[in-house]
């Protein structure tokens, strides 16, 4: 077992879409810090006060060095599973991919189906497969990054893997984080899982389309959300019919112009 | 469940000091975590036992100092005892604030022989 994520015995793999799992588990767990001894006899005690993430925000920092030199936006897409990652990411790519390069890293515990469903769609995309882990981490994003070689001034997206609590913890370098949420999960979400939503600069509401059969008060979500978060900006969308999408677009292309101007 | 990956990432972090110290076994080990770092001690409790078997930790008494969350009202400047992310300011009832304490998610320290 990895002795910093916890990946279980069966680990991490990293794969393009229709290759065959091959173990790529490499992390690399040296740092060097400063810290107290006091002696008793044998017994010693050690003052340390290091924080149980620094590796993980390291790696982080790491990663995101490599995104400002290359000027590639990163963003890191969490939700509960099911609330449109993936549909949200594809509809996204038919409309945009002639206007900007795109690469992916899919995050799943098992199976290559995401990154098979943007392989359809002639988009670069490594699939992350966290066997046991509930959730992405740097180092699985350098590797991935390593094998998909995105170019200067692209977008990267990274589906984390569906758990709206473990992966609000770890940064994995990323300039903005989105999360999602569909209007069939309930508008108290924000408050019952308030560090995912505390953690990110956007939200998607996505799909709307149902808002006719669905009992849901749209107004109440955003009040909740606001109350764990006063930063959030919200984007109502239908990934199925497209609906609200340009908003999203649009602040897309905003983000990606400062962005460019940060790193020039 | 992330719990998993943080008593990972400590015995990560105890194997190395341990190592360094040049001792074996560590008798007692310290956490600092604060009630909004996103930890269940719990959960944390739970998966601990089968996370250390085998590891320096193994024999290690675990204690934990757990920090209560403070914010900043960014309104009224009042200082308040915060249980949960959305609580509002007790005096001006506002949102806005500024987290001072209660994110804590450290090691402070470590006894080895
Ligand atoms: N009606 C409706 N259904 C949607 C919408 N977006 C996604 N879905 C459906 O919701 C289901 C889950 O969508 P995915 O895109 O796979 O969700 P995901 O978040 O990527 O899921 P995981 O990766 O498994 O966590 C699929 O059956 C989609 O067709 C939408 O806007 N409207
Ligand atoms: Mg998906
Ligand atoms: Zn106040």
């Amino acid at each position: 077992m990895c002795g910093v994520c916890g990946c279980g015995t069966d680990g991490v793999s990293i794969n393009k879409p229709h290759q065959h799992e091959e173990n790529e588990h490499q992390h690399n767990h040296d740092h060097d810090h400063d810290h107290h001894h006091h002696h008793h006899g044998d017994k010693m005690i050690i003052d340390l006060e290091r924080d149980i993430l620094s590796k993980n925000n390291v790696e982080a920092a790491r990663n995101r060095g490599y995104f400002e030199a290359k000027n590639i936006f990163t963003l890191n897409l969490v939700s509960s599973p099911g609330s449109g990652k993936t549909s949200i990411l594809e509809t996204t790519l038919k409309d945009l991919k002639e206007k900007f390069p795109f690469y992916v890293i899919e995050g799943d515990q098992q199976t290559l189906n995401d990154a098979n469903r943007i392989d359809a769609l002639n988009v670069p995309v490594i699939q992350v497969n966290t066997g046991k882990g509930c959730h992405l981490e740097s180092d699985m994003i350098y590797d991935a990054v390593k094998q998909l070689k995105p170019k200067d001034d692209s977008i990267l997206m990274i589906e984390n893997v569906g758990n709206l609590v473990c992966p609000s913890m770890f940064d994995l370098g990323e300039q903005k984080r989105v999360v999602i949420i569909s209007i069939t999960e309930g508008e108290d979400k924000p408050i019952k899982y308030p560090d995912m939503f505390h953690s990110a600069d956007i939200c998607i509401i996505n799909k709307i389309d149902l808002l006719p059969y669905l009992k849901f008060d749209l107004e109440a979500l955003k009040k909740y959300a606001l109350q764990v978060n006063h930063h959030l900006q919200f984007f109502e969308v239908s990934a199925t019919t497209g609906q609200g999408m340009d908003t999203w677009y649009k602040w897309l292309e905003t983000e990606l112009e400062r962005n460019k101007q940060k790193n020039s | 469940m992330h719990e998993l990956s943080i008593a990972m990432g400590i015995i990560n972090i105890a194997k190395k000091e341990t190592e360094k110290a040049n001792k074996t076994s560590v008798e007692l080990i310290e956490l600092e975590i604060g009630s909004l770092a996103g930890v269940e001690l719990e959960s944390l409790e739970y998966v601990w036992e089968t996370a250390v078997k085998n590891t320096v930790l193994e024999n290690a008494k675990l204690e934990i100092d757990f920090k209560d969350a403070k914010a900043e009202c960014l309104e009224c400047n009042t200082i308040y005892s915060m249980k949960k992310m959305y609580d509002s300011c007790p005096k001006c009832n506002s949102y806005f604030k500024n987290i001072l304490q209660g994110k804590e998610l450290r090691v402070k320290s470590l006894e080895v022989i």
